[in-house]
């Protein structure tokens, strides 16, 4: 029995994980915005199995009220032993190009207050010498593109920061997993046409599931986006500026 | 969302002006869309009864959450997108298994409902809508309206059997039925006749909750009606250790078929294997409830065996007593144009609570014909006045084709189920089957 914290939990890859949770009766916590939807997928976890199940609703843009977020959520489960943190926009880069207070919106949500929630995590996690995180980072920051350089660099920002704090805590046997899902068939990508490429969010939260038990460091899922990517990546600068990506 | 990807089953006909939203929330208000709307489940509806030529599918898969289950009594609350065969891995263990399910698990609640779903034990316990204790439809006003036998009963009513169109159900709440273990005490007897499957039919609904025959529809003149009877119970406690039960891994097919696949030569070798497989007259045994509930759904997309033009399914039921269905059976054998995949039943005199429902006391035959285009729907034509005839009707979720005529003629009570229509919603089977005639 675990205690988990689901930071973003109404977001469709959050909740098929939640349900894995539940199936091997831990102890959850969700934090979102949407009271009525919350209380939606709790019902759903205590039906799967979960022992106990929370809501905290808040606004995870507010950075300084994370402190007394996760004090609440450790509270209520009586500790924390597992966190993902899950919430994130797929901003609109025409926005965002066009109007820098969008574009830096975007990059508060997907990655500063993604980094707050981190630095107070590993702290915890780090003073009880235990604990394990995923982070849903993104392949989009992998490489800038020009179709979505914003959402990228945060996610990018959001990748790296991931990584030193596995680093940081390592010695410890503290888990830290850097997510990189590619495409995945939610609500948040109803609007674009799905190829072979695209995943159910169950996939996904199957191999987030797995990294956080077992131990994980960069978790490209479903695995083979790790060779598409490391093919974009080997593109020499020259020839990709020139590509309309 | 792609609208390519939501067709029918029987991929007849091709929809391409439709637009798709996916409802994610049940608290949440129906999103804003173009054109008539239409909730669609997992598309194992053969016709058009879930299209919507010009307008919006509610794509309602994501509305998969459980809300309450009640482990003592049985009673299952849950969201209407959940599939029966989640459900099923999730009672069954527990010992509880639904009260009626259609010859394959992967479709929605919602859909059970909507179609008001029968099932092999029709004689028994009736169709899906009994079982159903309460649900929410929410209608495009953005009105929520609490259904069940004694709130609202005209559109509890309606709903059942609704085709989609009285709202969306957003959840349900419905009565399973509790068994010991995950296994059916099976038996198939051969049968050689149509008056054998009488025979043997009388004196096993009694005795079993489960019965269906498969007929051989090509065998005609004395052996008109030959095929293997299939009768089977919820097994009772098995001290013994435990069959393996693990049934196989799903196998797909991949690749549309040549439209020749199905033809009248493989039909009748395959007819013949499948009718002289049983060397006994009985078999019995215990089987998993999967194969003896859903054989089909060992293979993924089967559909596609027919090809790119798809096929059509012909359910009918006409009254039992009637010549009809020997007549019905003679004119499919004379064509040679349908597939292996024949089921022949009985439903009984249980009565359904829809409104629309298709179930009622007869005999019902359902088989698969390849799309041969004019060919097909002459000889339909044909098999349509056989159960206009005999008072009979045809089965709307299977549906692709039938004449407006003969729709209102056997679903009297249409006219009513209209004034609980949501003046929102639609499809295109329900524009087609209500024109003027
Ligand atoms: C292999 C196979 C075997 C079958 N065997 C049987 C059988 O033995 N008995 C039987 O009765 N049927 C049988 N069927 C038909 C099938 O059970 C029905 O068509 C069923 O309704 C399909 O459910 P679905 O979730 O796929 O719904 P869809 O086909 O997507 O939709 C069916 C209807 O339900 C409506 N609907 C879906 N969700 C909702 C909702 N939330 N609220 C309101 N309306 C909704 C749709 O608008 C549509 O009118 C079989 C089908 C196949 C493919």
């Amino acid at each position: 029995m675990k205690r988990v914290l689901i930071l973003g939990a109404t977001s469709a890859i959050a909740e098929e994980t939640a349900r894995l949770f539940a199936s091997k009766g831990d102890r959850i916590c969700l934090v979102g915005r949407r009271p009525e939807r919350l209380a939606e997928i709790a019902a759903d976890l205590r039906v799967r199995g979960a022992p106990q199940v929370e809501t905290l609703v808040s606004d995870l843009n507010e950075t300084e009220r994370h402190g007394a977020l996760i004090d609440g959520a450790a509270e209520a489960l009586g500790g924390l032993d597992t966190a993902l943190l899950a919430h994130g926009t797929l901003g609109d880069q025409a926005a965002s190009q066009a109007d820098w207070t969008v574009a830096a919106s975007e990059i508060h949500t997907n990655f500063l207050s993604a980094a707050s929630l981190l630095t107070l995590l590993a702290n915890r996690f780090e003073a009880q010498r235990h604990g394990a995180v995923a982070v849903i980072s993104s392949v989009a920051g992998d490489r800038g593109r020009q179709s979505n350089y914003v959402y990228g660099a945060a996610k990018a920002g959001l990748t790296t920061f991931t990584d030193g704090v596995r680093n940081r805590l390592a010695p410890l046997g503290i888990t830290v997993v850097t997510v990189k899902p590619g495409f995945v068939d939610t609500p948040m990508t109803a609007h674009l046409p799905k190829g072979p490429l695209f995943v159910k969010p169950d996939v996904v939260a199957r191999s987030i599931h797995r990294a956080l038990a077992k131990g994980g460091n960069v978790l490209y899922t479903p695995w083979f986006w790790r060779f598409i990517m490391a093919i974009i990546k080997a593109v020499p600068e020259a020839i990709f500026k020139k590509l309309k990506l | 969302m792609h609208p390519d990807r939501y067709e029918s089953w029987g991929r007849f006909p091709k929809v391409c002006r439709q637009e798709v939203r996916s409802l994610r929330f049940r608290s949440d208000p129906l999103p804003e869309a173009e054109g008539p709307l239409l909730p669609y489940g997992l598309g194992r509806s053969y016709g058009d009864s879930c299209l919507n030529e010009g307008g919006t599918l509610l794509s309602t898969t994501n509305l998969d959450r459980l809300i309450h289950f009640d482990h003592e009594r049985g009673i299952l609350r849950c969201e209407a997108g959940v599939s029966l065969a989640e459900i099923l891995r999730l009672t069954v263990p527990r010992g509880w298994f639904l009260p009626v399910t259609p010859g394959t698990k992967f479709v929605t609640l919602g859909g059970a409902i909507a179609n008001d779903v029968h099932g092999k034990n029709h004689h028994a316990d009736g169709t899906f809508g009994r079982h159903v204790r309460c649900f929410e439809v929410l209608r495009s006003d953005g009105t929520r309206h609490l259904c069940s036998p004694e709130e609202n009963a005209g559109l509890f009513r309606a709903t059942i059997g609704g085709l989609g169109l009285t709202g969306v159900v957003t959840w349900a709440e419905f009565q399973l039925r509790p068994v010991s273990n995950p296994l059916i005490e099976a038996e198939s007897v051969r049968i050689r006749s149509l008056d054998e499957f009488y025979e043997v039919n009388a004196a096993s609904e009694a005795d079993y909750r489960y019965t269906v025959a498969w007929i051989d529809v090509l065998a005609s003149g004395r052996n008109l009606g030959r095929g293997l009877y299939n009768r089977g119970n919820h097994a009772a406690p098995v001290t013994a250790d435990l069959p393996k039960l693990r049934w196989g891994s799903r196998l797909a097919v991949p690749l549309d078929a040549p439209g020749w696949a199905i033809n009248p030569l493989t039909v009748r070798a395959f007819n013949f294997a499948y009718y002289h497989k049983q060397l006994r007259r009985v078999q019995a045994g215990l089987l998993p409830y999967e194969p003896f509930f859903y054989p089909l759904d060992a293979v993924a997309k089967w559909n596609r065996v027919y090809g790119k033009r798809g096929f059509f399914q012909y359910q009918c039921v006409v009254p039992t007593g009637s010549e009809a269905m020997r007549e019905i059976i003679r004119t499919i054998a004379r064509s040679a144009e349908a597939s292996p995949l024949v089921v022949l039943k009985t439903f009984g005199d249980l009565p359904s609570p829809g409104m629309l429902s298709f179930p009622r006391q007869g005999i019902t035959l359902a088989l698969d014909f390849p799309n041969r285009g004019e060919r097909t729907f002459r000889l339909f034509e044909e098999l349509d006045r056989l159960v206009a005839d005999a008072g009979g009707a045809l089965y709307p979720a299977k549906d692709a084709r039938m004449p407006p005529a003969m729709f209102q003629r056997s679903f009297p009570r249409w006219r009513e189920f209209a004034t609980y229509v949501d003046p929102r919603f639609s499809s295109s089977f329900w524009r087609r089957v209500t024109h003027e005639f």
